[in-house]
Formats: C-alpha cells, structure tokens, sequence
C-alpha cells in the first residue's frame, strides 16, 4: 500500500523558503543588469585591466548573492539557516581548494619549471 | 492508487518528527549539490593553474566571443527565472501552468545546451579542441561538466513533466521538483562564475 | 567487438596468478554448490541482497572488507617475502611489473576496499540504532551505495584474471606511469570511480539521518560519540571525495580522450594532479580514523564504568581535526618544490592539528583513571592502540618537519609511520568496534579466548614487521623497490617477515574466532540486549535488533540517557500499547543498477569494448529513472506484529532476571 499525501503539502508554509512572485522578478531584474554590466566593462574595453578584475569580482558575487538570496532562498530565517550554514561550509572548503592550490601550484611553478613561472 | 489517504495513518505520521514531510530529501539534495559545486571547485581550481598554459596555441583572447556568450548567458538566466515562476504555481497548486513553465524552462535550456554545443563544434573544428593544449583541456571540460549537468537537468524536467501528468501533484512529485528546482538555480549559480571567471577574465 | 579485451588478457604465464584463480574457481564452485544445496538462494536474494535494513546493509559491508582484508595481506605477505629474499644481487620472486601491482593492489584494496567498506558497515550497523532511528534517511540509497562499493572491489578482483592491475601505487600519481597503455590503471579509475560514487552518497544519507532523525529529545550535544565521529567523518567524505572525483576524471581525460591535465608536453602539469589527490587524501585518512576513535570512547566509557572524560571537549577535538584536516595536505609533498614559506604553513599546521588527538588521548587515559575496567577483548584494542598510535602518531610530528622529511620521505620510515597510525589507530579500532557491537548485530558474543589471540598476534606481529622499517627507512631504504644491493637491510627484511607471518596467525585467529563463535551461539546468546552494561541506546534493544529498531521512539533528555535509565530503573520498562511502523521495502534496484550494470559499465570502459560502456550506462541510468516510477516503496507493519515480537522479547527479559 502506498501512502502519499493527496495534496501538495507546504510545510515549510513560509515565504523564507518558497519565495514570490515579486522576489523572483527582483532578482531577474538584477541579476539581468549585473551581467550586462560585467559583460559591457570588458567588451567595451574602456576599463583598465587589474580596475577591472576588481569589479568583475565584485559584480560576480553581488550577482551570486542575488541568485542565492532570490532564487535559491538562502538566509538567516529559521527555515533557512540550516541550508545557509551547510553553504557557507561549502564556500569555505572551497576557497581553501582553489586558493590553496593556486598558492601551492604558483609557487612550484616559479620554483621548479623556469620557463613558465605561472 | 494516489488519492488513498488513510487518516489515521496520517495522523500516525504526524507523531513521529521525521516522517516524510520531504524535509529530509531536500536536506539530502542540498547537501549533495554542495558535493557537486565542490567538483566545480575541483575543475575551476584546475582551469586556474592552466589556464596560461596554450602550448602555443590560441588563448581566450583570441577563442571567445562574447556576445555570443551573452545571449547564452541570459537564456540560461532567463530558465532560471521561468522555473521559479514555475515552483510558485506548484505550490499554488496550478498543475497546468507549472508544467507550461516547466517546458519554457526547457526550452531556455535546451537552447542554452544547443548554442554550447554549437561552440564547441566550432572550437574542434578550427583544431582547438580539448586536446590542443591544457589550457583548452581545462576550458572544455569545465565548460562541459556545467553542460553535461545542465543537459541531465533538461531530461529531468521532461521526466517530471510526465510525473506530475502521471500522478498529479503528490508529495514525491512536489519534493522532486523542489529538489529540480534547486539543482537548476545552482546551474546558473556556477554559470555565473564560469561566464566571469573563464569567459570575461580570459578576454580581459 | 570486444575493444581491447582478447583471449591473451588471461596472465596464462604467471603461475602465481594462474593458481590463485585456480583457487578462487574452486572456492567459488563450492560457496555456490554449498548455497543451492542448502537452498539458500531465496534467503540470500529476499533477506540480504535487496534488504534495505542498515543492520544487514552494515553486516554485508563488513563481510566484503574482511573478504578484501585477506586478498590485501596476501598482498603484503609477499611484498614482505619479495624483500626477504631479494638482497645482495638476487632478484627475488616477483619481478618488477608484478611486483608495482603488488603494492598498488595492497593499497588501493586495504584503504577503499577494506578500510572503507569495514567503516561504513560499522556506521550502518551502529549510528540508526545510537540515535534511536529506525533506520538511515534513505534506505534505497544506503542499498545502492553498497551494490557501487561492490561493484569497485569486483573490478578490482577482476584484475587480476583479467589483464593486469595498476602499477602507478594507490594515488596513481601521474609520473608514475599514468601514460601506461596498459589496462591496469583503468581497473583503478574505474573501481575507485564507481566506489567513490557509493561513498559519497553514502555520506550525504548518514548526514541528513544524524541532523534528522535523532530520537525526539535529543539533542546534538547529547548524541553519542561514536554518532558526533560519524557526522563529522561523513561531512569529511561530502566535502572531500567530490575533489577524489573530479582529479580521476581528470586523469580519464588525459587517457581516454587525449586532454593535457597531467601530461609532460602541451601544457599539463603533473603537480597539480599530485596537489589535487592530496586534498583528498588527506582528509581521507581523517575519515578513516574518526570512527575508530568513536569507537574507542564508547568502549572505553562502557567497561570503565564511567561517562566518558570531557564529551565536550571530545566533540570540539573532533570537529578541529575535521576543519583542520583540509589544511595540512601539502606534507605528503613537501619535497616536490613549492618553496620555504608553503612548506613552513604546511608544516607548522600538521603539528597542530596533532593536539586535538592529543585531547583525545588524555581524555581516554582520565576515562579510565579510577574506573573500575574489565578487561575484555575490546578493551585489549583499546589499550594496544593507545600505546602503538601515540608513537605512530609522534613519527608523524617528526615527518612534518619539512627538513626532517626531505630525507624520510617515501623511505620505509614514512612507510612504518601510516601502517603505525593505519593499522594500530583503524584496524585496531574496527576490530575492537567489530567485537563490541558484534552481539547487536547477531544475538551472540563473539569468543573471547580466540580473540584475546588474534589481539596478541596483531599487536607483536604489527611491531615485529614495522619497528625494522623505521630503523631502514632512517638508514635509506625506499618504499616500493623491488630489490636492493646494501646487505645491511637484510637481517631486518627478515624480522619484518617474521612480524608478517605473526600477524598473519592474527588474522587466522580472527577468521577462527569467527568460525568458532558461530558454531558455539548457543552457549553466548546476549539475553538482554545489553551484554556489556552499555550507555547508549542500541544496547536498549533486543539482540539482535528487531528489523524496525525501536518499537516506540525512545524519550531522550540526557546524555547516555539509557545509562541514566537504567540507574533510575526505568530502563526495561515494556509500553502499554504499539502503533503501526512505517518501513521501505526491500529492493533489487540496487542490485541491478549498481551491482550489475555499475559493474558492466566499469568493465567496459576498462576494456574499451565501447557498446556495452554505453548498454552499462544507460541500464543505470534508465534502471534509475524506472526506481523513480515505483511508487510503492514502502509499508506499514501492523501495531499487532510489532507487539507479538516485543513480547517475545520482553518474555525473555523475564526469564534471564
């Protein structure tokens, strides 16, 4: 015998969770102008290079934090905390990956192959 | 079969915290997309320490074209926004319109899949292909594992379309779909970092 | 047709291989004849191979490890005997080719094929019952995870029938041979893929089951050790094996479709596989030994009779090693040049992250302080690994001096120092679990003669084969060589022989303990549930478990709340009236997915037969997509049923009081 609800249950019945209507269309609308942005900077190529890297960084994660903020419901709510902890875990575990390996490799690089030192 | 809802099994249900109210598979999920952004981690990280190394042969520079990206960028966004359309019509209970969005969703994503592809046939053609140099190696299966990802949640979505046809919007279903729902936001959680860090940074 | 795969695939010429399939058809031939003579195969197929009860998933787990433990010391014994006699000129038994195979399928088998599967099984068997669940979160899931770790350890025994196995060692780091055309990396690429997978969701289902479904009352800082050790070892596995994944992936790139990750010319980097295989690798080793130091503090605080020293801080200790454990990996090379100041962080990082397992020492030392301890079998691992991990783990401070490791590492000091912490710190540790959980699993306690012996022999043995490795390491000997000129070495080749073949008396004491318990259950039944005066709530349950665990969910407000009931004397209580259980039914999904077509799609790919990889493929993936459409998953067992086998049980607890 299978048992299954009859009805689309919500029990995490709280906005936190699920979001609106109004909540996606903000973060499509930004998400939309952050792009445009990034891709205008370099396309253009009006800005010079290392201003450049910073802002791309920045639109980058301000674009992250919208997508996860707007669509993927990540917050301080008591519904979302859980999920939010288990990310910001995620993040940490990899920037110590990437940052890690990018000090590591560049150093053995420059140590150890003369010809490429990146 | 799906309507059968016995209540005082239900009610039984109720008493024990960690009967199937879905919060456990969509725990489960989460955490397994956490595992997945961390194999991107494994790729972005490779992609990094290679991505100067063109044996010679071209560079970003000379290989992307951005606005072609660009429009890649905002189908794959614009899914995004169609499938949360979508999630709020499920829990509303519009069996209907969520599978419409559902296949708009699809559509965006397919078109998102057909202009990757039609990259990197381009890209092999002209020689530049995953083999050329690690540079490329790095580019192509970066690039490829996001579309290999976003390609399986494409065949998902067909494949909840005909659940939901099948068997209405019960609660497997509706945990299916919340589980869908964040593994399609993520795809372009990490497109947002390929577009920046691969794309935008390799021209600049 | 068949790719690569011919009729010459079979080693005909190696007389070693060709008898010991000899063997496995024989042995084979008689465990199938012995099965359908019985009439077993119903059983087996219903009762273990599609059950998705943890305890049987658990007990399946570490039966594939012990199977897996004796074809990894056949591996050392003659890797030990190779050594013996290949001095001064001789060349020995084993030529060089067989010889890399030798030492790659040690490794490669005793860490994923034993060790693994052997913490797994013991995470399946105990966690479910500690925190007062009835099972994991994801039972099918659980199932599937085994049928992938199997499907691993089947490609692996394959190997050795058919073509050969990997030289490279057990990371296959990329100089040692990963351009090889050979099949021998492949059988590991894909073995180590199929039972990574496995792993991983292994971990997210033993997550979601800790933060989830704790009995009601239970809080985090209330759960049993062994279950914080399990959490923190599985949020490990999540966050490590992804990296594991995606570097072998990698190397399957280079091989199979002519990419430059890792290779010497169009740009590849050789390091960065070394770099990324590390940062799995060494919080692998944390995976490995958390659970045996779970394991330990149960034990300990059970026949001391006394709470366990400092749980708080145990659970922080544990968490530290755990963050910290991703911070250390570039002293397995520090050698390969990344200069002064990695070295130094790297360095200095290892040395900290040994204070934590050193709070964890003194913790076990002041549990026993002024307990009243009973010296069972358990309590002999525990005492034995205190003693040899505190100095394998000491070696390990010394190595993580940059200076000093420029000349031990790869030596057989370096050797001696993981077997010291690998086999004093995790093997004791699961042997010690196995023996202490044992009688919930089964009804029956295992046999304490035999298994005092196999302890002696493991510990004198283990010191006897390593202590000369650490001296010969220290005068210059390497790892993985073949033969060797200096005469000097010899004489402790020879005591390391020795050691092999004692601990080797220690495993036959296992296999006969065993053996020997089985055939005497009767006169070893565990009555009560609780044959050691345990603390935690497995031992509040019948032995062995009921399939549903606990009849009604146990009430926690306590730490050892079971330990406080039974101080109290409301432990043993029967409750007035049961209710329906809700249980997922057993499945052949797994099996089919995981086991059959996992397997297929492995050998395949090995093989380069292209077809079947993609009939493999798609059988998992299509096989999925079918499970998905199941809708009648699970089950209710009637309040009835539950309250006939609970009187059954609460009977017999009269009857022994």
């Amino acid at each position: 015998m299978s048992h299954s609800h009859g009805v689309a249950h919500d029990h995490a019945a709280d906005h936190a969770s699920h979001g609106s209507l109004k909540s996606y269309i903000v973060g499509f609308a930004l998400s939309i102008i952050l792009t445009v942005l990034s891709f205008r900077m370099v396309m253009s190529g009006t800005a010079s290079q290392s201003s450049a890297a910073g802002w791309l960084v920045l639109l980058c994660v301000a674009q992250l934090l919208v997508q996860l903020i707007f669509f993927l419901h990540m917050g301080t709510a008591k519904a979302q905390r859980q999920n939010t902890g288990i990310f910001v875990f995620t993040v940490l575990v990899l920037a110590i990956a990437v940052g890690g390996s990018l000090w590591v490799m560049h150093n053995a690089n420059i140590l150890m192959m003369p010809g490429m030192g990146h | 079969m799906t309507q059968a809802v016995s209540t005082h099994l239900h009610d039984v249900a109720h008493h024990h915290e960690h009967h199937d109210d879905g919060s456990k598979t969509t725990l489960g999920f989460w955490i397994y997309l956490m595992s997945d952004c961390l194999i991107f981690s494994g790729l972005f990280a490779t992609f990094a320490v290679l991505r100067h190394n063109t044996a010679g042969g071209p560079d970003g520079k000379e290989l992307f074209d951005l606005s072609y990206v660009l429009v890649e960028t905002m189908l794959l966004l614009v899914s995004s926004f169609t499938f949360g359309v979508g999630m709020l019509n499920l829990y509303a209970g519009n069996k209907g319109r969520l599978l419409g969005w559902l296949f708009v969703t699809f559509l965006f994503g397919a078109g998102f899949v057909g202009m990757e592809v039609y990259e990197f046939h381009h890209l092999i053609s002209e020689g530049n292909g995953p083999g050329r140099s690690a540079f490329l190696s790095a580019f192509f299966t970066l690039i490829g594992t996001h579309g290999l990802h976003v390609t399986f949640g494409l065949i998902w979505i067909l494949i909840m379309m005909h659940q939901v046809k099948r068997f209405g919007l019960d609660g497997v279903s509706t945990r299916r779909l919340a589980c869908l729902s964040l593994f399609w936001h993520f795809l372009d959680i990490v497109w947002i970092c390929v577009f920046t860090f691969v794309y935008l940074f390799g021209v600049l | 047709m068949f790719g690569k795969l011919t009729l010459e695939s079979v080693p005909y010429h190696e007389p070693i291989v060709m008898g010991t399939l000899a063997g496995v058809v024989l042995g084979g031939i008689l465990l199938l004849g012995a099965i359908t003579y019985f009439g077993k195969w119903k059983y087996l197929w219903t009762e273990w191979l599609t059950s998705v009860d943890h305890k049987r998933i658990g007990v399946m787990y570490i039966i594939v490890a012990i199977v897996m433990l004796l074809r990894g010391f056949a591996d050392a014994i003659m890797m030990r005997t190779q050594l013996a006699v290949a001095s001064g000129g001789s060349p020995g038994f084993l030529p060089p080719h067989h010889y890399d195979q030798v030492f790659t399928a040690h490794g490669v088998i005793m860490i994923f094929f034993m060790a693994m599967p052997f913490m797994t099984g013991l995470l399946n068997v105990v966690v479910p019952l500690q925190i007062g669940a009835r099972d994991v979160a994801f039972p099918f899931l659980n199932n599937f995870s085994f049928w992938m770790t199997t499907a691993g350890a089947v490609l692996v025994m394959m190997s050795l029938f058919l073509g050969e196995f990997s030289t490279s060692g057990w990371l296959a780091l990329s100089n040692l041979g990963n351009q090889n055309p050979g099949v021998g990396l492949d059988y590991y690429i894909w073995a180590l893929q199929l039972s990574g997978l496995g792993t991983t969701l292994s971990g997210i289902n033993f997550i979601v089951t800790i933060f989830k479904m704790r009995t009601p009352g239970m809080k985090l800082m209330q759960m049993p050790v062994f279950t914080w050790t399990a959490l923190v070892t599985n949020v490990l596995i999540v966050a490590a094996f992804p990296i594991l994944t995606v570097t072998l992936a990698l190397l399957t790139a280079d091989r199979y479709l002519g990419t430059h990750f890792f290779t010497n010319d169009g740009g590849g980097n050789a390091m960065m596989y070394v770099n990324l295989i590390w940062i799995w690798g060494h919080p692998e080793v944390y995976i490995l030994i958390l659970p045996a130091f779970g394991a330990f503090s149960e034990i300990i605080s059970t026949f001391s009779r006394k709470p366990l020293f400092g749980y708080k801080s145990m659970v922080y200790a544990t968490a530290c090693i755990g963050v910290m454990s991703f911070i250390v990996w570039l002293h397995h090379f520090f050698t390969m040049g990344s200069g002064a100041d990695v070295n130094a962080f790297f360095g200095i990082a290892t040395m900290i992250i040994s204070i934590p397992t050193g709070v964890k020492i003194f913790n076990w030392l002041f549990t026993m302080y002024r307990g009243r301890i009973e010296m069972t079998v358990p309590v002999y691992w525990t005492i034995g690994f205190i003693v040899t991990f505190v100095i394998g783990g000491m070696t390990g401070v010394m190595l993580a001096i940059p200076a000093a490791d420029f000349l031990l590492h790869n030596s057989l000091f370096l050797v001696a120092h993981f077997h010291n912490v690998i086999i004093g710190g995790v093997l004791f540790g699961y042997l010690a679990a196995m023996c202490f959980w044992f009688p919930k699993a089964f009804g029956f306690k295992l046999n304490e003669r035999l298994g005092k012996a196999s302890f002696w022999c493991w510990l004198i043995g283990f010191w006897m084969a390593f202590m000369p490795l650490y001296i010969v390491g220290m005068k210059g000997m390497t790892r993985r060589m073949n033969h060797y000129d200096n005469p000097e070495w010899h004489p402790y080749m020879l005591v390391a022989l020795a050691g092999a073949f004692i601990v080797a008396l220690g495993i036959a004491f296992l296999i006969l303990q065993i053996v020997v318990s089985i055939k005497d259950r009767k006169k070893n039944l565990d009555l009560t549930g609780d044959p050691w005066g345990g603390r935690t709530l497995e031992w509040s349950i019948a032995s062995p478990a009921p399939f549903y665990n606990f009849a009604q969910l146990p009430k926690v407000e306590h730490l050892d709340q079971f330990w406080e009931d039974k101080e109290s004397g409301r432990a043993f209580k029967q409750p007035t009236h049961y209710e329906d259980i809700h249980m997922p039914r057993n499945t052949g999904a797994g099996v089919v997915i995981g086991g059959i077509f996992g397997t297929i799609m492995g050998f395949a790919l090995v093989w380069h037969i292209w077809w079947l990889a993609i009939v493999g493929f798609l059988g998992m993936v299509i096989g999925f997509v079918v499970r998905s459409y199941d809708r009648d998953i699970d089950y209710y067992v009637p309040a009835k049923e539950v309250e006939a086998i609970e009187n059954a049980r609460y009977r017999q607890l009269q009857q022994v009081a």
